[in-house]
């Protein structure tokens, strides 16, 4: 007994230090699978507002291209009002199809868009998250997707009251189900680690008539991401030769240098979509 | 200014600069990421207890991991360098002379090139350790090596620039302190 204390004893600062090394690498291990860190909620409400301060300060010298893109974003809305689409009168009856609601007058909506700011956002690690301004307390719930102006961000993984922290496309394990916009061709999209101006889109079959700069959206199979939204355009394509597939290079849409104003994307079935798929189909016997 | 205020305020000094001006640098390339915060412990005063300078190393990490939301990341590395730092400055100076004179490793008190050593070991030590978690996540060789060695290089540069920057008058310990 008293040699193990005089061991301990003795060894005291290295005990330490293993111990500390084990908890830092369990952190790590904890956080990069279920993204359920430490005490990350309230951790996450300081880095919060400290990022908030700084973001007040940054903001200001991209209010230009903001505005730009605001801008463009209303001129794109307004050219999609009902009253751009008046059929010019003729003898037969217009119907415009704008019944939102079903005969039990439960909504037909799907997604909802909640606007955010965004307070923080790095680029230049292999991991790299969005920390956004809206919690909880404001509806932002966990799987919700992020959408920039010119195209999709990323998807929330923590929340906490008013903050919340979503992973960009910009990180090794984002997967986001992708299509070409021209013939529909399924395929996921996955960034390398390499460069924050391309994404790699995987598994697109030879089948699939791809060129350069072709349009790639979000894909109908996705339950974060309403379908049809931009991630970015075809750069290269490489195809190998012991595969069925290409891996195409896509520049992306957005610009995660100046990201600042997204909307988050709640899809009101998630939760429902997410149970159905986590049950394993039975086989037949 | 006494000691702990001033390393206090450093602590602060060192996540903001790294957090809110090298991070937000954009990436020159994927393999060079400037980093300089590990310099605080470096710079932590000779006569720091061993399990304070652990227990400070791993909290300096850890707070700099919550803002880029890799909690153990950093944390981990700053453990390993506050773990092996009284070994190498044991190796590296002369004991008697130095730590009874001096308060912190500076280019003065332990000489340019042992200090200069000092500063490149534990800074290629925080790299290797630190790309190496992250190979071992994902990644290939050829990557884990180029990233250290890139890494390293911007490192010892901005190191370089911050030493003659803020250039840190040797301070004599005095017998009334």
């Amino acid at each position: 007994m008293r040699n193990i204390f005089l061991f301990i004893r003795r060894y005291f600062t290295f005990l330490c230090f293993v111990a500390l090394q084990v908890l830092c690498i369990v952190m790590l291990s904890r956080s990069s699978k279920t993204h359920e860190a430490f005490f990350t909620n309230s951790v996450n409400e300081v880095t919060g507002r400290v990022n908030q301060q700084y973001s007040n300060f940054s903001t200001y010298f991209s209010l230009k291209e903001n505005n730009r893109l605001l801008a463009e974003e209303n001129s794109h809305l307004r050219n999609l009002l009902k009253q751009d689409y008046a059929a010019p009168d003729s003898s037969f009856k217009t119907y415009i199809d704008s019944l939102q609601k079903d005969s039990s007058a439960r909504t037909y909506r799907k997604f909802r868009f909640l606007p955010a700011y965004v307070v923080g956002n790095s680029i230049s690690s292999q991991t790299n998250y969005i920390i956004l301004e809206r919690g909880s307390k404001q509806g932002v719930k966990k799987g919700m997707a992020v959408i920039g102006p010119n195209g999709i961000a990323g998807v929330v993984i923590d929340v906490s009251d008013n903050f919340s922290r979503a992973m960009s496309l910009l990180h090794r394990s984002s997967k986001v189900s992708a299509m070409l916009k021209k013939d529909n061709n399924f395929g996921s999209i996955e960034w390398d680690g390499t460069s924050p101006y391309y994404l790699t889109l995987k598994n697109i079959s030879k089948g699939a008539k791809v060129a350069k700069g072709d349009t790639v959206v979000t894909s109908t199979y996705s339950a974060n991401f309403p379908p049809g939204f931009v991630i970015g355009t075809v750069a290269a394509i490489s195809s190998d030769a012991s595969s069925n597939f290409y891996t195409l290079k896509i520049k992306t849409a957005t610009d995660f240098f100046t990201l600042q104003y997204v909307d988050l994307v709640e899809n009101t079935r998630y939760e429902e979509q997410m149970k159905l798929e986590a049950i394993k189909p039975k086989a037949n016997e | 200014m006494s000691s702990i205020v001033k390393n206090i305020i450093r602590f602060i000094l060192f996540i903001l600069v790294q957090v809110f001006v090298l991070d937000k640098v954009p990436p020159l390339h994927q393999f060079i990421v400037p980093y300089v915060y590990f310099l605080y412990i470096l710079w932590l005063p000779f006569n720091i207890n061993r399990f304070v300078l652990l227990l400070v190393g791993f909290l300096f990490g850890l707070s700099l991991d919550y803002f880029s939301g890799t909690p153990g990341l950093h944390a981990a590395c700053c453990t390993l360098i506050a773990f092996l730092r009284p070994f190498l400055l044991n190796l590296l100076i002369p004991q008697e002379t130095t730590e009874q004179s001096y308060i912190e490793p500076s280019i003065k008190s332990m000489g340019a090139a042992p200090y200069a050593l000092y500063v490149t070991l534990f800074t290629f030590i925080h790299h290797f350790y630190l790309v190496l978690i992250e190979w071992l996540q994902f990644g290939n060789f050829l990557y884990f090596i180029t990233k250290v060695a890139a890494t390293t290089g911007i490192s010892l540069l901005l190191i370089f620039i911050t030493e003659i920057l803020f250039f840190r008058k040797a301070k004599f310990k005095t017998n009334a302190a």
